[in-house]
């Protein structure tokens, strides 16, 4: 297969994968951020994170359409607002879920999976009622469409590259937030011993309904960013639940680190996969893979070693 | 096994009272009522929820009594319809009828992707017997390796259910994908002849329907066999303190992988009813969308009840139908709506609430009918009323301690 | 005598109404009997009206591509009944919701048929909705139009084809695309199930025929959205055209990521040939990440003829002014029309009459231009190649001067 190029071409070739499966790797981390945070702190998965994500997405594209309209000359900085209102957003929804539903559900897990899938499936139907079955389309500023050309070969395409700088950013930000704030501290402390750490006088539900409020923030941010590369239309986030949940499962739970590392073995693998062989059969293998090593290793790569 | 066997006393502690009453109107709502008042369109629509009821009460058994919420039972349903209706297939692609094809013989499918033989996995299903057999053991094996994998390693709760879910969504693109062998997006289509004898005609649908009927009692009776034996009580007990049953001695992998399986093979045989009443199969059953829903039915009807399980399947599905038609966009609002609602409000589904507020009456009704005595009315000699159960400060995922004998 | 009996009028006016009423009898009775004529099946026509089916997905992910049909369809009857229905008769219309799940469609399509008694059905999108509903269809013989383009390799007498088949669409695209851009090296590109599939079989034994290469050929799930290991792919065997076959959702992704990955279409190196994309699905990718792009179809929104014109401009005063109209949903606008002619030929709404009747219906009417019911079931229409504008348009840059016969099952392909 490679014998016909030369070794520069090879190798601006192989570099180009590498970047396409780091542009991958953003996105899983993107998505599964926010859903291991939830996971590790409450253990509920919820089904309905890519409404969420979708939820992002249109206020990104309301926010484009009234920038278009009514100031268009600061069009080029909407999308850093559109993330911004899309964090608040998605936010405010997930504190409200949290605080309508999922706190009567903590002590059965199972049941918040039912609760949340049928919460996807009302988000779905207002979406559809709002903004109309058909998907809509967001046009992005210029300086985020095109290419950056490195060499003569090699083209890093500069929504990757946002994407890439986003999961950065947003993986630096919770990791602060986690270790060096008293937020943080508290969570930390529910997770590992709940009952206690409400004896030391933590106000647990609290601390959970800001847990999945960022949660939800997060999904709604990476929602946005997703507008650069993908469809935004009521049933859109329905293409991104199982990877996430795979990522995150993987990952095992209440492990930063865990996230990170799954989502980076995962999307190697796939987009590894996908160079050798048809789309299909390296989606199916890799979902495979990660099923073996499920079975293997149920806890996830990393787990907290906890007393229950 | 020897669990299953150490029930008390025989069949008559099988079908207590009330369940034998359970028992007795279903089977005259299923077998009298709804043949003389449908038409054979509808009622042939009744046979189809009927076959995600087999699934509904697989999930009663995993779910209600075992604590494994599998929300990937689509594959199961997806194995035993997609055995039926290869067996179906192969007869309708006899080398008469296909004879315009480049490959007369094979299947449609087949043909336009530009397979030349039938592939060797085919080969079998040529006889019914082996399809019958490949109905039952299929699913077994599969959810046996599914169950040794995970519950020997003691995975459980929500891992397990996105696991499943994982399992639904490769076996979709899976055969989305191999469109050559098994039809694609499509899925088998045009099956018209079971051994000769025409699977469309209103005959068929109607010995189909009762066929159906009769299986889903089979069924049931099993269930129940299960519930009142030993292995049912353990089952409750592995679901609200697994720990303990295991300090006690048992094998609890055990357990959980023989009542998976049970589940697997329910969902496999309303897959190959599915398949023989509504004439084709298709990937769209087998994801992660339909497994779900198929959920939603035994949720409805009470995690805990058997009986509750058929009732939510074709109650659910009646709204469904009934909304779709007149309100397709509200449908789905509703159908959230009745997920949120069945797992915050009533999360013992229509049986719950029956046990809750209606059992008490009907009893007394009951009582007061067949009592002889003519002096005693005015102590109503109801027994009392079931727990009414206690959702929000309970520590465990139901109600636990004594199951009340429904 | 007649005369003493109470008689008010003179002996010639009496026979004059005799005569009258004699007239009135017969006419009634052959009435009555042409409206026998009419619908000797048990259909669900009245003297004033006529029931129609429209079976598509309103809710569910197909949603997103079947309201277009669902538009045309309403349109084409609303104007049928303006200018005084079928056969005198006004048509009623029963919406039915597929919900982009194939039992269902199943489901509907036999209430219609045997419940509602429909004489027409207008519907279904995808070919797996079809093949559902295919056997119901022969086995209570219904006829259903069907609007989208597909992959051929079917020929029901109860299915009137009102979109291209694979052969009409591809052919002829990749012939133009060989002689006006000089393309040597093709690239296959295609969501991963029968359409896309049996399209880029057709397109490639066309390829080799004419003496090309195919460097590679490549199928993603339905819902994919990833598409960066297959650009650069792409970008390594550097071929002349991509033919694009990306199916639903997974269009937006891969139009949105090829751009981002620095391949300019409107360069057209490569050249990037569609048969997936239209106006409808411009408006999820977003016309700037569109244009340059060619799309061979056998109608565009753009079409300069006059009854295209027409066309629009009664479609946006019904839906709209922003609202685009596709291939697929144009087909659907031939639906109702086509069932008119062959109604009123027959001069009966028996579906086998109006299956008799149908081969050699011709509409010069149609936005398209002109298209013509072969036997086969399908129509003969032109094929088109657009050139996508930033505005979510296409310009018409080629037009086949034949009308292309259609070939479900062509020679040499399979």
């Amino acid at each position: 297969m490679f014998a016909e190029y030369s070794s520069s071409e090879l190798l601006s070739i192989f570099a180009m994968q590498g970047v396409a499966g780091l542009i991958l790797f953003s996105v899983f981390v993107l998505m599964a951020l926010g859903l291991a945070i939830i996971f590790g702190q409450m253990g509920v998965i919820n089904m309905a994170h890519g409404e969420f994500m979708i939820l992002g997405a249109y206020v990104t594209y309301l926010t484009s359409n009234v920038f278009s309209t009514y100031l268009p000359d600061f069009f080029s900085i909407y999308f850093i607002l559109a993330m911004i209102l899309a964090f608040i957003t998605a936010g405010a929804l997930g504190a409200l879920v949290e605080w309508a539903m999922i706190r009567h559900l903590y002590h059965r897990p199972l049941d918040t999976l039912l609760a949340t899938w049928g919460l996807s499936l009302i988000l779905q139907q207002t979406y559809r009622t709002v903004f109309g079955p058909r998907e809509v389309g967001v046009t992005l500023p210029d300086w985020l469409m095109g290419s950056y050309q490195l060499t003569e070969t090699i083209e890093l395409p500069i929504n990757g590259l946002f994407v890439m700088c986003l999961a950065l950013g947003i993986s630096l930000a919770v990791a602060l937030l986690m270790y060096r704030s008293r937020w943080g501290t508290q969570v930390r402390a529910v997770v590992q011993n709940r009952p206690m750490a409400g004896a030391v006088g933590i106000n647990t539900g609290k601390v959970d309904r800001i847990t999945f409020a960022l949660g939800c923030g997060i999904a709604g941010v990476a929602g946005s960013a997703f507008t650069m590369i993908g469809s935004t239309g009521p049933t859109s986030g329905q293409l991104y639940i199982v990877d996430t949940f795979l990522v995150v499962v993987f990952g095992g739970a209440s492990s930063l680190l865990g996230t990170i590392a799954s989502a980076f073995s995962i999307s190697q693998a796939q987009s590894t996969m996908e160079f050798f062989m048809s789309g299909s059969m390296s989606k199916v293998l890799t979902l495979l893979f990660v099923v073996l090593i499920l079975m293997l290793r149920p806890q996830g790569l990393f787990t907290l070693k906890v007393r229950r | 096994m020897s669990l299953l066997l150490k029930s008390k006393a025989g069949i008559a502690s099988l079908l207590p009272k009330k369940d034998l009453y359970g028992f007795l109107v279903l089977a005259l709502i299923l077998v009298v009522v709804l043949p003389l008042l449908l038409d054979i369109f509808r009622l042939n629509l009744v046979g189809k929820y009927l076959t995600y009821a087999f699934v509904a009460v697989g999930l009663v058994l995993c779910w209600g009594y075992g604590g494994i919420l599998s929300l990937g039972q689509g594959v199961f349903f997806g194995l035993g319809g997609y055995a039926m209706a290869m067996f179906l297939k192969l007869e309708a692609s006899d080398p008469e009828s296909t004879k315009i094809q480049s490959t007369p013989g094979i299947p449609d499918f087949m043909d336009w992707n530009q397979i030349t033989e039938l592939p060797f996995f085919w080969e079998p299903f040529y006889s019914f017997g082996f399809t019958l057999l490949a109905i039952i053991l299929l699913p077994t094996i599969l959810g046996y390796i599914i169950g040794v994998a995970m519950f020997k390693r003691r995975v459980g709760g929500v891992y397990f259910a996105i696991i499943t879910q994982a399992l639904a969504a490769i076996l979709t693109i899976l055969i989305i994908g191999q469109q050559g062998y098994t039809g694609g997006v499509n899925g088998m289509t045009d099956l018209r002849t079971l051994h000769g004898w025409d699977i469309r005609t209103d005959n068929a649908k109607y010995i189909f329907y009762f066929l159906c009927v009769f299986l889903l009692f089979v069924c049931l009776f099993i269930a129940q066999f299960i519930r009142k034996s030993k292995l049912g009580r353990l089952l409750v007990a592995m679901r609200d303190k697994e720990d303990r049953v295991r300090f006690s001695g048992y094998d609890v992998s055990n357990f959980k992988i023989f009542v998976f399986c049970i589940g697997a093979i329910f969902a496999a045989i309303g897959g190959a009813m599915f398949t023989l009443q509504v004439g084709f199969m298709s990937p769209t059953l087998v994801g992660i969308v339909p497994s779900i829903e198929m959920v939603i039915f035994c949720a409805v009807g009470g995690r805990l009840s058997i009986i509750g399980a058929v009732y939510g399947a074709l109650l659910v599905n009646f709204a469904k139908t009934s909304f779709s038609e007149s309100f397709p966009e509200l449908w789905l609002f509703a159908m959230g709506g009745l997920f949120i609602a069945v797992v915050m409000a009533f999360p013992n589904g229509l049986a719950g609430l029956y046990n809750t507020y209606a059992a008490p009456k009907v009893d007394a009704f009951f009582s007061k009918l067949f009592s002889k005595a003519a002096v005693n009315n005015s102590s109503p000699p109801t027994p009392p009323p079931a727990k009414p159960t206690n959702t929000k400060t309970e520590s465990v995922s139901l109600p636990q301690g004594v199951v009340h004998e429904q | 005598m007649n005369m003493t009996m109470h008689s008010r009028w003179p002996a010639n006016t009496a026979r004059t109404w005799k005569k009258c009423l004699l007239a009135l009898a017969a006419s009634l009775a052959i009435g009555s009997a042409q409206a026998a004529e009419v619908n000797t099946t048990g259909l669900a026509v009245t003297d004033t009206t006529v029931k129609v089916g429209i079976l598509h997905s309103v809710t569910g992910t197909m949603s997103i591509s079947e309201t277009g049909s669902v538009q045309a369809e309403k349109l084409a009857i609303e104007q049928i009944n303006a200018m005084g229905g079928v056969l005198g008769r006004k048509i009623e219309f029963i919406q039915e919701d597929g919900a982009s799940d194939w039992p269902t469609f199943a489901e509907k399509s036999k209430k219609l048929l045997v419940n509602d008694k429909v004489a027409a059905v207008f519907g279904c999108w995808t070919s797996a909705s079809r093949k559902a509903v295919l056997p119901i269809f022969e086995q209570y013989n219904g006829m259903l139009y069907y609007p989208t383009f597909y992959e051929g390799l079917e020929q029901s007498p109860n299915v009137i084809y009102t979109g291209q088949e694979a052969t009409q669409q591809i052919i002829a695209g990749i012939d133009w695309v060989t002689k006006t851009k000089g393309a040597k090296s093709f690239y296959l590109l295609g969501s991963d199930y029968i359409w896309p599939r049996t399209s880029n079989k057709i397109a490639r034994k066309h390829i080799e025929k004419l003496g090309l290469s195919v460097v590679g050929e490549e199928y993603y799930p339905l819902g994919h959205t990833q598409f960066n290991s297959v650009i650069n792919k792409i970008k390594l065997k550097k071929p002349d055209v991509i033919y694009a076959i990306v199916v639903g959702g997974s269009n937006v992704a891969f139009y949105k990521q090829l751009k981002a990955a620095g391949i300019d279409m409107t360069k057209e190196k490569p050249l990037v040939l569609t048969i997936s994309v239209t106006e409808d699905e411009i408006l999820g990718i977003g016309g700037e990440n569109m244009v340059g792009a060619y799309a061979a179809m056998k109608y565009f929104q753009s079409l300069p003829n006059e009854n295209n014109k027409k066309f629009v401009a009664d479609f946006k005063a019904m839906w709209g002014k922003d609202i685009v109209i596709g291939d697929v949903t144009q087909a659907a606008y031939l639906g109702p029309w086509l069932w008119k002619a062959a109604v009123e030929k027959a001069g009966s709404f028996d579906i086998d009459k109006v299956r008799a009747a149908s081969p050699g219906i011709e509409l010069t009417t149609a936005p398209e231009g002109y298209v013509k019911v072969h036997p086969n079931h399908h129509l003969w229409s032109k094929t088109r190649i657009g050139h996508a504008r930033t505005d979510g348009q296409y310009d018409v840059v080629f037009e086949t001067k034949e009308l292309i016969e259609p070939d479900p099952f062509p020679k040499g392909y399979q």
